[in-house]
């Protein structure tokens, strides 16, 4: 089921009054006027409507059903979702994912800020090069990144054990423990998504206003200053948008924990890296008899975006007075 | 055949992030046949490598009927594809290769697959008894599966290593260090002694050996009812297993630790079935061949892996595509698939066949292959495989006795975590 939130355009204006018609024959045109509109906007509403509300609609079918991928299904109402409530498993999931966001989020955006400043100098020589440079990882394929960064984090002959061990710390089994775990898949995240983010928040500096820190420099203001009181407030309908798209990436994590986890659903011996998205996938795909179970964390998932985007657009709204 | 590679693994993760819906079922011929009348096509669907191209060819020159073999490289990818066959109803192969793993979940729904049993002539005694048993669905009276081949078990081991710590090297004495798995962990102990590293793998290859040669109920009893805590073939296994944590690389099978370590000689043994001497010299490469060589298993018997060939219900011939299956896992194509891929016959005449008897296997310092593991094969002691056993075995099991071995919990506590996950993962 798909999860972004993809709200409907406004609908359209209604077509002008009929004026009493100049010609007869004119119906054609008369329906013209009053159905293309709808025609012209029907593709989208087809495409979501098979994509996104169907498969969404379905999934949550599914989830109020004990529901066997290749038997039977039986109707069972909330009890899944009552379950949910009460399974560890899920909460750890839970935990782990907001813990993996928290740790690739924020350390991202605050580089991808500082990156965008030095970005946006206007004495940078090759400025192009270094946008495109930064851009490179995001078209990686992201399980190219995750089985390239699973080797760097290997126990025995990886890499940053090897770089560690120079300084004469023991090799860490990255997998083994909640924290380096976290750690190792924030890295993978963090590599391949703060360049996009860069350039994002660098298209909202650009749109600043250059007279605004021409008066600043007048002003005898520091470059300093001129970045906390010039850009990073006039950055902010760009910062929420960049966090809300972290968010919902955040919240889906699913390729780079598995592939980190050699393929396995639970995502470390003790579960410690297991995200909402694999505890899906073991549910619902992996375990062919407990698909209905699976589509109840499906739902799940999909219910804890929309909260957390509610937070994040009430919290800009508070700041924003 | 093979179980779940680490590639498999990694491609069915990769498969799984962009799990597109649909769109892929590759659709039989839509219009239905007359009565009797002989199909133009038939399809069959394997993973990994069974060995039938020259048999699907000289099927097709038999019979005039075309038939088409749909390759799957890898389990992890062939489960998915198969579950969307069977969940649509549509796209399914005339004939399906069902994995040991696999066809425990796939046989609880027996309404999926036709039964056999009036399709083709009386092979129960031709057989390996426990094989052909395996083949039919729970209750007992429908046949679903004829049988390919069989995993068998033996020991790989390094001879460099061997006797660079002062063991024997010829596999008939490195046999005699361990008739019994106090032997071979009084080896390991020597081993390590001397050179300082590990002599194992890890100890979920070792439980694996030990899993499968008690003959007796692993996670389910035969009600089909979860007895992970109480099974005593599972409590054996642990025990064996967890006990030699001190000789371990700690290197779990598929991870790129295990892989990494065959070049890296981390560790001097493996379990090897038949189909896992490929995966060893693969990433052992050329500059090992001849180090590697092939011993019997302490306890002496063991299994790993092995197929069946289903018809799926959705199956527009099911006469003809048992016929075809038929064929495909008698006595002379079972020995032909061997001498082209290795899976090892499960045909007792197949097993007596001269040519199989006799082959060697040049990379692991000729050992006879043929008869190391054919000897195995005999002894291999039936198990009852509950309907999530993969899943219990996968989820709760091994990712418990690891986390002993990583030092993340104690014997106790892995035991706990084990015996509780396992009623999670094997209710069905």
């Amino acid at each position: 089921m798909s999860l972004s939130a993809t709200t409907a355009p406004p609908s359209p204006a209604p077509p002008p009054p009929d004026t009493a018609p100049r010609r007869r024959g004119s119906l054609l045109n008369r329906l013209d006027i009053k159905y293309s509109p709808y025609l012209y906007i029907a593709p989208f509403f087809l495409i979501f409507g098979v994509f996104q509300l169907y498969p969404m609609t379905r999934t949550f079918w599914m989830s109020l059903h004990d529901w066997d991928m290749i038997g039977e299904h039986t109707f069972i109402g909330f009890d899944n979702y009552t379950a949910l409530i009460s399974d560890e498993y899920f909460w750890n999931a839970l935990v782990n994912t907001f813990g993996i966001f928290a740790l690739s989020t924020i350390p991202q955006l605050l580089l991808a800020l500082f990156l965008a400043n030095l970005l946006n100098r206007t004495m940078l020589r090759a400025k192009t090069f270094f946008r495109m440079a930064i851009f490179v990882p995001n078209v990686v394929s992201v399980a190219a990144v995750a089985i390239v960064f699973g080797m760097l984090f290997q126990r025995d002959f990886g890499l940053f054990n090897w770089l560690l061990s120079t300084v004469g710390v023991d090799p860490i089994d990255w997998r083994n423990q909640t924290w380096s775990s976290w750690t190792a898949i924030a890295t993978m995240v963090n590599w391949r998504w703060t360049g996009y983010n860069t350039l994002i928040l660098l298209a909202g500096m650009q749109a600043i206003p250059k007279d605004l820190y021409e008066a600043a420099a007048i002003d005898g203001a520091s470059q300093w200053r001129q970045f906390w009181r010039i850009t990073l407030p006039m950055l902010r309908p760009t910062f929420l948008f960049v966090v809300i798209l972290s968010t919902i990436g955040g919240m889906q994590l699913f390729t780079e924990p598995l592939l980190f986890a050699n393929g396995s659903v639970i995502g470390g011996n003790q579960r410690e890296f297991q995200t909402l998205a694999m505890y899906m996938f073991e549910k619902g795909i992996y375990n062919l008899s407990t698909a209905g179970y699976g589509a109840a964390v499906a739902w799940a998932i999909f219910m804890i975006i929309i909260l957390v985007s509610l937070v994040n657009f009430l919290l800009v709204r508070r700041s924003a007075k | 055949m093979n179980l779940t590679t680490r590639r498999t693994r990694l491609a069915a993760g990769a498969l799984a992030a962009i799990t597109a819906v649909g769109g892929l079922a590759a659709c039989s011929s839509d219009d239905s046949p007359a009565e009797g009348e002989k199909p133009a096509k038939l399809v069959v669907d394997t993973f990994g490598e069974f060995g039938y191209d020259d048999l699907v060819k000289e099927y097709e020159q038999q019979t005039g009927i075309k038939v088409e073999l749909r390759k799957t490289a890898q389990l992890g990818d062939y489960r998915p594809k198969l579950v969307r066959y069977l969940a649509t109803g549509k796209g399914a192969a005339d004939v399906t290769a069902l994995e040991e793993g696999i066809l425990n979940e796939f046989k609880a729904n027996p309404g999926n697959w036709v039964d056999l049993t009036p399709l083709v002539a009386d092979h129960s005694k031709e057989y390996l008894p426990w094989k052909w048993e395996l083949g039919k669905a729970t209750d007992g009276n429908k046949l679903i599966g004829l049988p390919t081949d069989v995993g068998s078990l033996a020991v790989c081991y390094r001879k460099d290593l061997f006797q660079a710590a002062g063991l024997p090297t010829e596999r008939d004495e490195v046999a005699a260090l361990w008739p019994d798995w106090n032997g071979y962990h009084q080896a390991g102990q020597k081993y390590k002694q001397a050179t300082g590293k590990a002599f194992v793998d890890s100890i979920t290859a070792v439980s694996n050996g030990v899993l499968f040669q008690q003959g007796s109920d692993l996670f389910y009893d035969k009600e089909n009812n979860v007895i992970a805590d109480s099974s005593p073939a599972v409590r054996t296994a642990w025990d064996t297993a967890t006990s030699m944590v001190d000789i371990s690389a700690k290197a779990t099978t598929w991870s790129p630790e295990w892989f990494g370590g065959f070049k890296q000689g981390t560790f001097a043994t493996t379990f090897c079935p038949s189909w896992m001497l490929g995966i060893v010299q693969e990433n052992s490469g050329e500059e090992n061949k001849g180090k590697w060589d092939v011993a019997t298993v302490p306890g002496g018997g063991g299994n790993w892996g092995g197929s069946w060939l289903a018809v799926p219900e959705q199956s527009k011939y099911p006469a003809e595509a048992a016929k075809l299956a038929e064929f495909l896992t008698n006595a002379t194509s079972q020995v032909a698939a061997f001498k082209k891929s290795g899976p090892l016959p499960t045909n007792l005449e197949a097993l007596k066949n001269e040519d199989f008897l006799t082959y060697t296997n040049e990379y692991f310092s000729n050992a006879p292959t043929g008869k190391i593991f054919g000897e195995v094969v005999e002894k291999i002691q039936p198990v009852h495989l509950g309907p999530k056993h993969q899943a219990v075995k996968e989820n709760a099991y091994e990712p418990a006795m690891r986390a002993f071995e990583g030092g993340q919990a104690t014997k106790e506590k892995a035991w706990e975590q084990f015996t509780k996950d396992a009623v999670t993962q094997g209710a069905f």
